[in-house]
């Protein structure tokens, strides 16, 4: 890999971006925040509509992703926005950036008087974190620093052919610089566990890959009911998919074919390098969240269906897995794994996605974050609101 | 001329078919090799490139999916009706 550029944060990450970002605590924060950003358009505002109303399993989860995501490595400082009654405490989530290291303010409305009165201060504090990202020079760093999240959304029948494949090579070129990569999507390994189980790095790995991807098909079944068959079936056996593991093996592929390092929960910060698993739900949208929480830097997401979706403070970049969608939707493609349907290789695709993420880390705007595909952070939720 | 069949993995004995392949049609491998279509091999699905006996493993992404329940000859189409996916 050429030489790496990025931010050096306290805790000894690197950020390949330097946002401000602007986050509520809770739902009722979200005006206060756009107010800022409307006046700060520099600013990322991270909007969500949770932060209350949830028991303890939903506030414990949704308070440490957002403790992550203020400490992910592209985050340069973060103003915590919160009400001042909610469930998810604006407090925890400064406390725990702040003993990382991490610039970080907290601002409270029913503290402060008010929506407007409060957004004035914060303008105030995020213009100040922005003069200082400003002021910081990037410094070399070494692909160990790396931590990419895999993710695949709007799957088609080529999307295990050509697309998770050429990821999976990438992975193993990273992995082997001593990069991290991090697979996710539980639901998509049910079926594949003696599998992955083979490839952990040792016991304790074996016996929670076996935890995560049983208790995975047991809630599949529990949440869809008889509709589950169409999770955990082929699903789509006109697509050629004649069994599950068949399917699954077409997402783990993405993560290539070196050890298993670690398990770690939804949004949990990996303490290890190498190929990590996070136990997370097959929604999209909710697992590129616990990705950039556990500290992913870049997304890399195969499409067959063609998705545009994007994350407000991670470049994600878009595999398609034929030519026919990537000509379709040029706007939103960023890498064309198609190629191996006109006598490409699958190290082409691997070869190509290293060199987009070199690109990409000297700052080359991916589709995603040319569309502004920002959005709001969907957090996974496990239990009902009350 | 290119190749209208994938091979996933090195170890695999099923390619995948990258167009729909008539019965009779060629099954053009990406090393330039050909064989013969024995069934209607539709685009995405699994065409074995090797003969295999009754109870063979069959290998997708250098990985057991399943075994076929009957012979199959090398060019013929690989799915749910020769495979032991069917019991719950």
């Amino acid at each position: 890999m050429k030489e790496l550029m990025g931010y050096e944060r306290a805790d000894g990450t690197f950020g390949i971006r330097n946002h401000v970002v602007v986050l509520p605590a809770v739902v009722c924060a979200n005006g206060v925040v756009e107010a800022i950003a409307r006046e700060v358009p520099e600013v990322v505002p991270l909007l969500h509509g949770h932060g209350c109303g949830r028991g303890g399993i939903d506030v414990k989860c949704h308070t440490t992703i957002l403790q992550h995501i203020c400490r992910n490595p592209n985050v340069a400082g973060a103003l915590v926005v919160g009400l001042g009654c909610e469930f998810v405490s604006a407090e925890r989530i400064e406390n725990m950036s702040a003993a990382a290291g991490r610039t970080i303010k907290r601002l409270m409305i029913q503290d402060e008087g008010g929506s407007q009165k409060v957004a004035a201060k914060g303008v105030e504090i995020v213009r100040e974190m922005l003069a200082e990202a400003a002021r910081q020079e990037k410094k070399p760093f070494t692909p160990d620093k790396l931590v990419i999240g895999l993710e695949c959304g709007g799957s088609d029948a080529f999307s295990g052919v050509t697309a998770n494949p050429g990821i999976g090579k990438a992975s193993d070129t990273l992995v082997d610089l001593g990069a991290t990569v991090i697979l996710t999507e539980t639901t998509e390994m049910i079926g594949t566990s003696h599998i992955l189980e083979r490839r952990a790095v040792n016991e304790e790995v074996r016996a929670k890959i076996a935890e995560i991807i049983d208790n995975q098909e047991k809630k599949t079944v529990e949440v869809m009911g008889p509709a589950a068959k169409l999770a955990i079936a082929p699903g789509n056996q006109d697509g050629g998919m004649s069994c599950i593991r068949e399917k699954s093996l077409g997402c783990i592929t993405k993560a290539g074919s070196r050890p298993i390092q670690q398990v770690v929960d939804y949004a949990e910060i990996p303490t290890k390098k190498g190929v990590i698993i996070m136990d997370g739900p097959g929604y999209d949208a909710e697992s590129i969240t616990g990705l950039a929480a556990c500290g992913a830097q870049i997304l890399i997401f195969s499409t067959g269906r063609g998705t545009p979706l994007g994350f407000p403070i991670a470049p994600v970049i878009k595999v398609a897995s034929t030519g026919r969608l990537y000509q379709r939707m040029q706007d939103d493609m960023d890498i064309n794994a198609g190629i191996v349907l006109e006598g490409g290789t699958l190290d082409d695709v691997g070869n190509s996605i290293i060199e987009l993420i070199e690109r990409v880390i000297c700052g080359e705007q991916t589709k995603a974050e040319i569309n502004k595909q920002n959005g709001i952070l969907a957090l996974y939720t496990q239990t009902t609101s009350f | 001329m290119n190749p209208n069949t994938f091979i996933i993995n090195s170890k695999d004995n099923v390619g995948v078919a990258l167009e729909d392949i008539p019965r009779g049609g060629a099954i053009k491998l990406p090393d330039g090799a050909e064989l013969l279509a024995l069934a209607d091999i539709g685009f995405s699905h699994k065409v074995l490139l090797k003969d295999a006996s009754q109870g063979d493993d069959i290998l997708k992404y250098g990985e057991v999916i399943a075994q076929v329940t009957q012979d199959v000859k090398q060019g013929d189409w690989i799915h749910i009706h020769n495979l032991n996916v069917n019991e719950d």
